[in-house]
C-alpha cells in the first residue's frame, strides 16, 4: 500500500475545483453565462474555413483556402495588406479582429452536404469558432448555413450561385457575397442581344439539382424577355462524364443557341462535346450557331482548353480587372503563390474581410451585432466596385462581368477577357422576387 | 438478468463502459494543449461513433452471419433519415415519432428490395443491393426533390406545420429536436483542471439505443435463427439438400440489417435535422463495408471500433493542416521542421483517405480479423500463452 497524500488542502482545493466545474453552464442550453456561442475569452479568435479539399471541387476548394490564409495574414497585421489598403472602411488596424490574434482551423466539406456540416460542427464544438466560411457547392453552403442558424454562429458564404441561398433558404445568420443565378442572366442578356441579336432559339441543358435549375430558370427567363425562344430544357444527370447522347438532338431541334447551364467538369465534358459535333460551325436559321456558358470560372476556362474561344459567360470578378482593390489583391496573392487568384478566392477573401470588418464595426463578436453591421452595408474597394449587402436577403449587389473565352490567350491563366461589366442597378431585383421568395430570414440567433 | 453467457456478459458490459465514459475517454489531453487535436470526445463525433456503430452491427448481422455482402445499405440509412426529417416537418420535433417511422419504413424498403435482391447470392446479390442503391441516390437526388429536396437535402423551414408542435419558437427560430422537453444539442460541460468533458444528451440517448442493439445483436447472434444463418453462410447447398428453404432466414437477416440502418439513419436526423441524398451514395454503402471488415466481420464489438476508427480519421486527421504541423515542430531547427511537415503533408488534411487506405490495407494483410483479432494477439501475448482455455471463446470467424 503506498502513503496516501490525502490533505485537508488538497481535498478542499479539489472540492472547489469539481464544484466550480459542476457548476459551469453549458455552451447551448439557455442558462449559459456566456452571451453567444463560442464567444472568445483570450487573446485569440478562431475562425473555421471549411472548404471541399477532396472531390469534384477540390481545385477550387484550395484556392479558397490559400486566400482565406492570406486574409488571415493580412488580417494579424503580416503581408502587404492587400485589400485592407482599398477597402472603403478604414476599421480595421491590421492588429487582428477586435485586437484578437485571428487564428483559424480548416475542415474538408468532400462536396457532401453531411460531411461539411460534421466538419463544421466539430469547428464549433471543439474548435470554438466564431464564424464559419466555405463551400463550394450551393448544396453544401446552404446546409452548413442552416446550421450555422441552428448553432447561433455566422456563415459567410463562399462559392455558392445557386439563387435559393438567399432566396427560399437565406437565413439570418448567413451572408454571401458571391452573385447568383438571376444575376447572371441579367447581366448575360443585354450582352446576348447585342451579340446575337432578338430572333433565337435556345436549347438548354441542364445539370439536374437545385442549382442547375435555379440557372436555368434565371436564364430563360432574361433571354424570353429578350424575345428570344426556349425550344427545349433537357436535364442532364450530374455524374454524367458523356454528352454525346444529349448533343446529337439539339442539332435536329431547329435551336440555333445552346444554353449550358453545367459547372466544373459537366461543362468541360458537355462544352468539349458540343465542339467535338461541330456545333459552331453550323448554321440554322441562316444564323451562326453558339453556345453560352452563364457561370464560367478560370478553373473551367482551363479545363476545357481551347474550346471556349469565343463563348460568352458571367464570373463574378476576374484577376485582370485593374481597379485598385483587384490590383492590390492580384499582387499580394501572386507574391505569396505565384500565380493569379480565381473568382472563387476572391469571395472568400472579400468575405473574410467584411467579417472581420464588420466585428470591428459593431465592437463585438456577437452573431446579432455582427449581423446588424453587415446589413445595408455599402462599401468599395473590394474589387467590385460600389457593392451593397442587403438588409432584407443578405446578397450582395454588385457590378457582374460578362467574359469571352479569349481567342489569343498569352498564358495559362489568362483565358477569359471582360466584355461588359454590367452594373449593379441591372442586376438588382425585388427581394420578394418570385424566383427567390418562399424562405424567411427568420430573426438572428446568437447561440448560448 | 440479461440471459446472457459469461463471457457474452462481459462483453456487454465492456460495451456498455465504452459508451458511458466515452466523454472522459475521448478526451484524454487537457483542452489547449497541443495534442487537444486528437481528443474526439465533442458531442458531434461521438454521436457519429455511436450511429454509425448502430448501422455497423446491423450490417454485420447480414454480412457476418450469413455472408451476402450487401453494397446498398445505405439506401436504408439515408431512407431513414428522410422519413424521421418528414416527422420532424410535420408531426412533432420529438424524437420519438420521427425514430419509430424511420425504422419502420427502413424496413419496408428492405422487405421490397431483400424480395428482389435474394433471388440471388454471391456477387449477383451484391451488385443488385448496389444497383438498387444507386436508384434510391440518384431518385432522392433529382427525381424525388419535392420529397427529398435533391442536392441541397431536406431542411426544416420555418413555414413546416409541425402539427403537434410549434413552426417557429417565440423568438423566430426553428424549434430544436428534443425528447419530451430534453432537448438533443443541450450539452453539460464539465471542467476538470485543464480538461473539459462534455455531456451531450443526444448522444446519450444514442448511447442507450446502441447499447439495446448490441445486445439484441447478442441474442441473434446466439439464437438458433443466427445459428441458420451461419449455416446459410457455410453451406447453403447443403442446407438446401437437407430439405431447409434458407430464404425465409437470410430475407429476415436482411430486413433486420435494413433497419438497423434505418434507425441511425432516423438518429442521425434526431441529433441533426438534416437528410441528404448523398447519404445513400454508393461511397456511403461502401463505407459501411470497410467499417466492418476492418473491425472485424462476424464478431460482434468488431464493427463498432472499426465506425469509430473510420470516423476518427474522417473527423480528425482530415482537420489537422500545415499551419497545425509547423507549431508541433517549431522546437525542431529551421529545415528540419519544413522537411518533417513535408514528409507529414501528405497525409494529413486533403490526404486523410490516403492515411486510411495505408491503415486499411495494413489491417487486412496483417489481422485479416480486424481488429478485434488485434485485440486477441494482445491478449494472447499478454498471457504467454499460458492459458489455454481461452480456445472455449467463440473464435473470430472472418468472412468469405
Amino acid at each position: 500500500m503506498s502513503k496516501s497524500t490525502l490533505t485537508r488542502r488538497g481535498v478542499l482545493k479539489s472540492g472547489a475545483v469539481a464544484g466550480a466545474g459542476l457548476a459551469l453552464p453549458t455552451i447551448f442550453t439557455a442558462s449559459s453565462a456566456a452571451a453567444y456561442t463560442n464567444a472568445p475569452s483570450g487573446s485569440t479568435v478562431t475562425l473555421g474555413f471549411n472548404v471541399p479539399q477532396t472531390g469534384p471541387y477540390a481545385d477550387e476548394g484550395a484556392d479558397e483556402l490559400r486566400a482565406y490564409e492570406l486574409a488571415v495574414e493580412h488580417l494579424n497585421g503580416g503581408g502587404d495588406g492587400g485589400m485592407m489598403n482599398t477597402f472603403s472602411s478604414k476599421s480595421l488596424q491590421g492588429n487582428g479582429i477586435l485586437g484578437r490574434k485571428v487564428e483559424f482551423v480548416t475542415g474538408d466539406t468532400q462536396t457532401k452536404s453531411d460531411a461539411a456540416r460534421a466538419s463544421a460542427k466539430s469547428m464549433i464544438e471543439k474548435d470554438g469558432a466564431v464564424m464559419i466560411t466555405g463551400g463550394s457547392s450551393s448544396g453544401v453552403a446552404i446546409a452548413v448555413q442552416g446550421l450555422c442558424q441552428e448553432a447561433g454562429v455566422i456563415f459567410m458564404a463562399g462559392l455558392t450561385h445557386s439563387n435559393d441561398t438567399t432566396g427560399k433558404d437565406k437565413k439570418a445568420n448567413g451572408f454571401r457575397h458571391f452573385f447568383n443565378g438571376y444575376m447572371s442572366g441579367a447581366a448575360l442578356a443585354p450582352v446576348l442581344e447585342k451579340m446575337y441579336g432578338k430572333d433565337r432559339t435556345a436549347y438548354h441543358l441542364t445539370a439536374d439539382y437545385t442549382w442547375g435549375w435555379t440557372q436555368e430558370e434565371s436564364i430563360a427567363a432574361s433571354t424570353e424577355a429578350l424575345g428570344w425562344n426556349t425550344v427545349n430544357k433537357v436535364r442532364t444527370p450530374l455524374a454524367a462524364t458523356d454528352f454525346s447522347s444529349y448533343i446529337a438532338p439539339v442539332l435536329n431541334s431547329g435551336a440555333d443557341v445552346l444554353v449550358l447551364n453545367h459547372y466544373g467538369g459537366n461543362m468541360v465534358n458537355s462544352l468539349t462535346n458540343a465542339v467535338q459535333f461541330g456545333l459552331r460551325e453550323k448554321v440554322v436559321n441562316g444564323k451562326n450557331f453558339e453556345i453560352v456558358v452563364p457561370l464560367y470560372s478560370r478553373l473551367m476556362a482551363r479545363g476545357a482548353g481551347a474550346n471556349v474561344k469565343g463563348i460568352f459567360g458571367s464570373t463574378n470578378w476576374h484577376w485582370s480587372l485593374t481597379d485598385e482593390g483587384s490590383k492590390a489583391f492580384v499582387k499580394s496573392f501572386g507574391t505569396k503563390y505565384g500565380f493569379p487568384p480565381s473568382q472563387a478566392a476572391h469571395t472568400v477573401y472579400c468575405q473574410t474581410l467584411l467579417y472581420a470588418d464588420a466585428c470591428e464595426r459593431a465592437g463585438s463578436h456577437n452573431p446579432c451585432a455582427v449581423a446588424e453591421a453587415l446589413e445595408g452595408f455599402e462599401f468599395d474597394g473590394l474589387g467590385n466596385g460600389k457593392t451593397l449587402y442587403r438588409a432584407e436577403d443578405h446578397q450582395c449587389f454588385k457590378d457582374v462581368l460578362v467574359v469571352k473565352g479569349k481567342e489569343n490567350p498569352t498564358s495559362e491563366f489568362d483565358l477569359l477577357e471582360i466584355v461588359e461589366v454590367t452594373p449593379a442597378e441591372q442586376v438588382t431585383y425585388a427581394p420578394d422576387h418570385p424566383m427567390f421568395a418562399g424562405g424567411q430570414l427568420g430573426s438572428c440567433n446568437p447561440g448560448a | 438478468m440479461l440471459n446472457l453467457q459469461k463471457h457474452d456478459k462481459t462483453l456487454m458490459i465492456i460495451v456498455a463502459v465504452l459508451v458511458l465514459f466515452a466523454p472522459f475517454i475521448l478526451n484524454p489531453f487537457p483542452t489547449g494543449s497541443a495534442m487537444a487535436q486528437f481528443n474526439a470526445g465533442y458531442p458531434d463525433l461521438m454521436q457519429r461513433f455511436v450511429i454509425f456503430g448502430i448501422f455497423a452491427v446491423g450490417f454485420n448481422i447480414l454480412f457476418g452471419l450469413t455472408g451476402y455482402l450487401s453494397f446498398g445499405h445505405a439506401a436504408f440509412l439515408g431512407v431513414g433519415s428522410y422519413s424521421a426529417v418528414w416527422m420532424f416537418k410535420l408531426l412533432s420535433m420529438n424524437v420519438i415519432p420521427a425514430i419509430l417511422l424511420s425504422v419502420v419504413i427502413s424496413g419496408l424498403f428492405a422487405l421490397l428490395i431483400g424480395f428482389v435482391s435474394l433471388r440471388r447470392s454471391g456477387i449477383y446479390f451484391s451488385i443488385l443491393t448496389l444497383a438498387f442503391a444507386q436508384m434510391s441516390f440518384n431518385l432522392a437526388y433529382s427525381v424525388l426533390t419535392p420529397i427529398t429536396n435533391g442536392e441541397t437535402g431536406l431542411q426544416l423551414t420555418l413555414d413546416d406545420p409541425r402539427i403537434l408542435g410549434v413552426s417557429a419558437t417565440a423568438d423566430g427560430g426553428i424549434p430544436v429536436t428534443s425528447l419530451f422537453g430534453l432537448e438533443m444539442r443541450s450539452t453539460y460541460e464539465m471542467i476538470v483542471g485543464p480538461w473539459t468533458f462534455q455531456f451531450n444528451a443526444g448522444y446519450y440517448l444514442c448511447g442507450i439505443i446502441l447499447l439495446a442493439a448490441f445486445y439484441l445483436s447478442l441474442r441473434i447472434f446466439r439464437s438458433p435463427f443466427g445459428m441458420m444463418l451461419r449455416a446459410v453462410k457455410s453451406n447453403q447447398t447443403r442446407l438446401n439438400y437437407t430439405g431447409l428453404n434458407p430464404k425465409p432466414y437470410t430475407l429476415a437477416a436482411f430486413v433486420i440489417s435494413g433497419m438497423y440502418a434505418g434507425l441511425a439513419g432516423g438518429l442521425m436526423a434526431s441529433m441533426d435535422p438534416l437528410a441528404g441524398a448523398e447519404r445513400m451514395q454508393w461511397t456511403a454503402s461502401g463505407e459501411v463495408v470497410l467499417m466492418t471488415i476492418l473491425g472485424g466481420a462476424g464478431t460482434l464489438i468488431g464493427p463498432v471500433l472499426g465506425a469509430g476508427f473510420i470516423k476518427y480519421f474522417e473527423n480528425i486527421f482530415s482537420k489537422i493542416n500545415d499551419s497545425i504541423l509547423h507549431s508541433w515542430f517549431s522546437f525542431l531547427p529551421d529545415g528540419i521542421e519544413d522537411a518533417v511537415v513535408f514528409l507529414i503533408h501528405p497525409f494529413i488534411g486533403k490526404g486523410w483517405h490516403l492515411t486510411l487506405g495505408i491503415l486499411f490495407m495494413l489491417v487486412v494483410i496483417f489481422l485479416p480479423g480486424g481488429l478485434v483479432e488485434g485485440g486477441q494477439r494482445i491478449k494472447k501475448w499478454v498471457s504467454g500463452g499460458k492459458n489455454k482455455a481461452d480456445d472455449k471463446a467463440p473464435k473470430t470467424e472472418p468472412a468469405e
